[in-house]
């Protein structure tokens, strides 16, 4: 009972090489288990090895202006020296808000009603806070996609005149390019986005409408084409059963389409991020596509791993995000999903 | 005495692309209360037309139903239907799918406790009070029919209409499910309608069986009293003279007198000018 629950877990979360480890490790049938393991992860783990080894050959002949390609060795040591530099970041915050503190502790022993100015912390943003940034950027504009592709994606399925009407204008807006996007809604948003003390950085704003502009026209079409293929015995039932249309949207086609909303949901996050990263590059909002793009002026001979550093995380968020949602529509759908 | 339900010159055109497509022409019956009635005919020739007429879930173009002096006009909980794929909401346990039912139809009328207890004898009826708590994916196709059966029969109707319920399940699990039906009905004595293929399934369960003609402009063309004494046993039957002449007599029809309509068609070229015959040739094959 216990090792079917934690296949089961294992298999809803993506990590089908663990179900022959937890096979081996009750010594279930051993040989077919250590066969199953040796392709599920000694492949993978072996095309990675490969990657490496080629990149590592490659690099070395390739000379830039700012010196060799950097191999995965000195990709690595960027990465650590970027961690450093965080900790050194950190580290400097703590100092100066202490100083802060001494200082205020000393003015109220000398006058206890003086008047005290406290001071933020005005350091650089390193590697680390770049990444928080661009997350909490993508996060509020793929909320923001949804917010609205649902609703719509639910009205254009439910209705077949309003889906005709609209969909010429989906079709021309899905394909424009984030970088076309983002002059109008930085001239949009300064105009339209005014006040004295703004919750959001107006970079910010940018951005995350950028991202929303592009990434919520998967999840508009996929719910639209969910919604607008529910068997009809389904709402039949929920018509033979006299339930109100409302009723009929929540408890009926909402759930009947989820599986196909989430998969526009997924995709809509991954287009997301690949916006993110090409619009804070060109616009200078701030997140790791700044980083990349300040690392690339900066020109040292340190920049190129640094980059590569930033690429590879990139990525490896993509696949993090991804993999979420994946994980989140497996939870939520009663059928199987491929993946 | 006046019928129960009572159909009158249900007459039924789909608007199709080509014109006009006349699936029913003058479809009457009348169903006593109580009377368990099977619908059987080619495949195409409009029994789920008139399934869903008598739902509500269509319109008929002329003519009407009317259950008890009133005329049918919208789909309710009392007509309540069994589909053949059970369609019941992946998304629901077997009980919530009873429960969405009961608690709609049972308004202001059922308290919470008796909601609870109404779903779970209805389950217990159709012998699954086992599997309440069970996604529809994780049951067989005989279980999920009889989920299905069970919230048709939740909702108290006047009607129970059921189109094909067992059509698509394997002779074994059919037979349970014919059973299960044949104890059930003993017990609540619904008007039932139900559609087949099925020639035994039919003279089994029916107190009556139409027989209905090929489309296009498909009509009642016999009707057949069975008068079998209930309850029935299927193996007894087996070998009862009776039961083997209503059978042959629905076989007659059937194959006689209305061949499928898909054999006719490579005998002699069908005089029918109606645009609609191709599709009704085209769903038989
Ligand atoms: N919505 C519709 N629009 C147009 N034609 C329809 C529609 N529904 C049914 N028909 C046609 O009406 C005829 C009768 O269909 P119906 O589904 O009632 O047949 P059936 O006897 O239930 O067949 P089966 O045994 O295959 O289920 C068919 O020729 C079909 O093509
Ligand atoms: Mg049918």
């Amino acid at each position: 009972m216990f090792k079917q629950k934690t296949i089961g877990f294992f298999e809803v979360a993506g990590f089908r090489w663990m179900v022959p480890v937890v096979k081996l490790a009750f010594w279930e049938d051993p040989k077919e288990q250590s066969r199953q393991l040796g392709n599920l992860l000694g492949l993978p783990l072996l095309a990675i090895a490969l990657f490496l080894f080629f990149w590592a050959a490659g690099a070395a002949q390739v000379d830039t202006s700012l010196g060799k390609l950097p191999g995965p060795s000195a990709v690595l040591d960027a990465g650590k020296t970027l961690y450093a530099e965080h900790k050194e970041e950190r580290a400097k915050e703590a100092a100066f808000y202490e100083r802060q503190e001494k200082r205020h502790a000393k003015k109220l022993e000398r006058n206890p009603d003086a008047e005290l100015k406290w001071r933020n912390y005005t350091g650089n943003a390193t590697f680390i806070d770049q990444i928080f940034t661009s997350l909490k950027t993508v996060f509020t504009g793929f909320l923001l996609a949804s917010v609205i592709a649902v609703p719509v994606g639910i009205a254009c399925g439910l209705s077949p005149g309003l889906n005709t009407a609209i969909s010429p204008i989906i079709q021309i807006l899905k394909p424009v390019s984030p970088l076309a996007w983002l002059p109008i809604v930085t001239m949009v948003v300064s105009a339209v986005y005014i006040s004295d003390d703004p919750l959001f950085a107006k970079s910010f704003v940018n951005s995350a409408i950028t991202v929303t502009l592009c990434c919520m026209w998967p999840t508009l079409i996929n719910t639209a084409v969910g919604v607008a293929n529910i068997d009809k015995d389904l709402i039949n039932v929920g018509r033979v059963i006299r339930l109100g249309w409302i009723t009929r949207v929540r408890k009926i086609a909402i759930p009947a389409a989820l599986p196909m909303i989430f998969t526009g949901l997924r995709i809509s996050l991954g287009i997301g991020w690949m916006v993110l990263i090409a619009a804070e590059m060109l616009a200078q909002n701030p997140g790791l596509g700044k980083f990349v793009w300040d690392e690339f002026q900066n020109g040292s001979s340190q920049s190129l791993a640094r980059i590569m550093f930033a690429v590879v995380t990139i990525g490896f968020i993509g696949f993090v995000l991804d993999w979420l949602m994946l994980t989140l529509q497996k939870l939520i759908s009663h059928e199987d999903v491929k993946s | 005495m006046n019928p129960y339900v009572d159909l009158s010159h249900l007459t039924m055109e789909f608007p199709t692309p080509k014109g006009p497509f006349c699936a029913l022409d003058k479809v009457n019956l009348k169903i006593q209360k109580g009377e368990f009635i099977s619908l059987i005919g080619h495949s195409g020739c409009g029994k789920s037309t008139v399934l869903n007429i008598i739902a509500g879930l269509y319109q008929a173009t002329k003519g009407a139903v009317v259950l008890e002096g009133k005329e049918v006009n919208e789909p309710g909980p009392e007509r309540a239907v069994v589909f053949q794929n059970h369609s019941l909401f992946p998304w629901l346990t077997a009980y919530e799918n009873i429960e969405i039912a009961v608690k709609q139809v049972f308004k202001g009328q059922k308290s919470k406790a008796e909601i609870r207890d109404w779903v779970m004898h209805n389950l217990t009826l159709a012998h699954m009070e086992h599997a309440a708590h069970k996604y529809p994916a994780e049951l067989s196709g005989g279980m999920k029919q009889r989920i299905g059966i069970a919230r048709a029969l939740a909702m108290e109707p006047k009607v129970l209409l059921m189109d094909e319920p067992f059509g698509a399940l394997d002779a074994l699990t059919r037979a349970h499910l014919q059973d299960s039906l044949m104890e059930i009905q003993t017990e609540l004595n619904n008007t039932v309608v139900m559609i087949t293929h099925d020639v035994d399934e039919a003279v089994l369960l029916s107190d009556r069986i139409v027989m209905m003609t090929n489309g296009p402009a498909a009509t009642i063309g016999e009707v057949l009293d069975i008068d079998l004494e209930r309850p029935r046993d299927r193996l007894t039957l087996a070998s009862d003279a009776h039961y083997n002449e209503y059978r042959a007599a629905v076989l007659r029809f059937l194959h006689q007198k209305h061949s499928n309509p898909a054999q006719k068609k490579s005998d002699s070229k069908p005089k029918d000018k109606s645009e609609g015959s191709d599709n009704a040739l085209g769903q038989a094959a």
